[in-house]
């Protein structure tokens, strides 16, 4: 049941998308999030659609298994179309007593529908293609700069991992506990909302320990082996640039100036 | 019959690269008041075997029946099954969660529907059973050993006086000594009672010694069903999918390969001790 959630997941499979170093991924997904607010004529989406269709393919991800992640922001996905369709000022097409459709409202619905959707397939399938430990890897190297003016790259990053690596483990956990409280008679769909919260209690109070629990064998451990944080400490598999991942940098320089390059065209035309 | 297994498949994450068969074409029967043995290697399928005995996963494909109903019938009452199926999962000790040892107990026969004074009868009874104190009633669940912890949460569902009982690897993680106080409870309680045991285990000796029917898992299927005896006399079998028999078993073999004249079906250390005294006696 809760295992559903898939955003934030790593799907293990064998393709290119999957080998490219995590810089690159994180650096593109960055460069399409803001080719998507650079757009707003349907040539210019024609080519952003194109581009995630292809990255996509590559993923060699199930296309059934990506969307299954927009499942969970449907709500914010219809929340926004609405506020756009109805709100905004323009010609009138359709009018019912203070509700009214424009031509506008119905263009820029449109278009934050496809935003929205592709934002959300598109930072999903770097964390399909990527594991946590290789995200905050990535991260931590892309941030590095950032230690000269005092902020604890590692530390951060680290605790990002950690908190990444946590979520199924609390998912599963949370998955048991409630399958044992079942067992013991436990109901947690029927009632009304008080009489919800409260059996939330059984779920929740074991949760917490096990949590704790979790956390201070964790700390333990790391102890245990003696880390220190971030000073002089070395990774068992740095991250190295390939020449694969110089051409996926062109490829994306490539999309991004071209992507800029219609922007202008469009606005001088 | 109590419990029938037809043709009952799962298939875990169908369609993805997670996708796992964890059952394949199980069928069985249990008859009331029988005390089973489920073995089979981590991964071998046994915790998703039971959690559809009460319901709490369901068939991908295939039949479960209790008492002669048809648990994924549509307007089966799941809750009532889960009342005479009583399920204690593997670290039961990880569901406790109230303020006292009694009070948690209660929670079980509480989700019944009982009167406030069957419920607490019912708590008391349970923690007798399995060994714990009036000293310890008022103790916070948390403070208690290990060993405790797991009996309080054992209570905690023997207290819903289901009529079968199963229990996913209850030792795990003891001592020997705890070890032994739980299984000689629940040993107890199965001759006491007219209750049906599912005992899950991956110790040989555990399992030889209590129960009657042995079931054995691997990789899904289930490819013993059969006496201990039966069961433990198939060494080479049990050795080709990595599992032993328990540890006299081996004594005998030991016996008989040496060429005196000893049954190889002995399975406990009971049995094994007359069987040798006998031997020296002729
Ligand atoms: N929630 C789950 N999702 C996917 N696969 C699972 C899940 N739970 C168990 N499995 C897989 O199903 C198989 C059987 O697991 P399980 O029933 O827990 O075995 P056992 O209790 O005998 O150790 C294992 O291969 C396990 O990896
Ligand atoms: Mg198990």
């Amino acid at each position: 049941m809760i295992r559903d959630i898939t955003i934030g997941q790593y799907y293990p499979a064998n393709s290119i998308l999957h080998r490219t170093d995590p810089r690159v991924k994180l650096v593109g997904t960055l460069m399409f999030i803001v080719s998507l607010f650079l757009f707003d004529t349907f040539y210019g989406y024609l080519m952003v659609t194109l581009f995630l269709a292809s990255v996509i393919k590559m993923s060699k991800v199930p296309f059934r298994f990506i969307v299954r992640g927009l499942k969970a922001v449907i709500v914010l996905l219809l929340f926004t179309v609405t506020f756009n369709l109805f709100l905004t000022q323009g010609e009138i097409l359709w009018q019912w007593g203070f509700l009214k459709i424009t031509y506008e409202g119905l263009r820029l619905a449109g278009f934050m529908a496809i935003r929205l959707t592709f934002l959300i397939l598109g930072s999903s399938l770097m964390t399909f293609t990527t594991t946590p430990n290789q995200l905050t890897d990535g991260l931590e190297k892309l941030l590095r700069p950032l230690n000269h003016i005092k902020v604890p790259v590692h530390e951060i990053a680290m605790m990002m991992s950690i908190a990444l690596r946590f979520i199924p483990i609390l998912l599963e956990e949370t998955d048991k506990i409630m399958k044992a409280q079942m067992a013991r008679g436990a109901d947690f769909e029927s009632g009304g909302i008080l009489k919800r919260a409260k059996s939330l209690i059984p779920l929740l109070v074991p949760l917490f320990v096990s949590a704790f629990r979790r956390a201070n064998d964790l700390a333990m451990a790391m102890e245990a082996r003696c880390y220190r944080g971030g000073n002089g400490r070395t990774k068992m598999k740095p991250l190295k640039y390939s020449k694969n991942d110089y051409l996926a940098y062109t490829v994306l320089f490539l999309y991004i100036a071209l992507v800029i390059t219609i922007r202008i065209l469009e606005n001088h035309f | 019959m109590q419990i029938v297994f037809d043709n009952v498949n799962y298939i875990y994450s169908p369609g993805t690269a997670y996708e796992r068969h964890a059952l394949k074409n199980i069928s069985f029967s249990i008859e009331k008041g029988e005390f089973i043995g489920l073995i089979g290697h981590t991964g071998s399928g046994k915790s998703t075997l039971i959690q559809h005995m009460n319901g709490l996963m369901k068939a991908t494909s295939g039949h479960i029946y209790f008492n002669g109903a048809d648990i994924n019938a549509q307007d089966y009452k799941l809750k009532e099954l889960r009342s005479k199926v009583g399920l204690v999962f593997q670290y039961p000790e990880h569901q406790l969660f109230e303020t006292t040892v009694f009070k948690d107990v209660c929670f079980g026969p509480s989700n019944l529907g009982l009167d406030k004074l069957e419920i607490e009868l019912r708590a008391y009874e349970a923690l007798k059973m399995v060994g714990i104190g009036d000293d310890l009633l008022d103790a916070s669940p948390f403070e208690l050993s290990g060993g405790q912890k797991r009996r309080v949460a054992i209570a905690g569902v023997l207290a819903m006086k289901p009529e079968v009982l199963i229990l996913d690897e209850p030792t795990a993680g003891l001592d020997p000594r705890g070890r032994d106080d739980i299984l000689d409870q629940i040993k107890k309680l199965h001759e006491e009672s007219d209750i049906t045991i599912i005992l899950v285990s991956h110790s040989m000796e555990d399992v030889a010694k209590y129960v009657d029917r042995i079931f054995v898992m691997n990789q899904g299927e289930l490819i013993f069903n059969h006496t201990a005896k039966e069961v433990f006399s198939r060494i080479s079998e049990l050795e080709e999918i990595h599992l032993a028999a328990p540890q006299v078993t081996y004594v005998m073999k030991g016996l008989k390969d040496a060429g005196f004249s000893v049954p190889l079906d002995v399975t406990t250390v009971e049995e094994a001790k007359n069987v040798i005294l006998k031997l020296l006696k002729t």
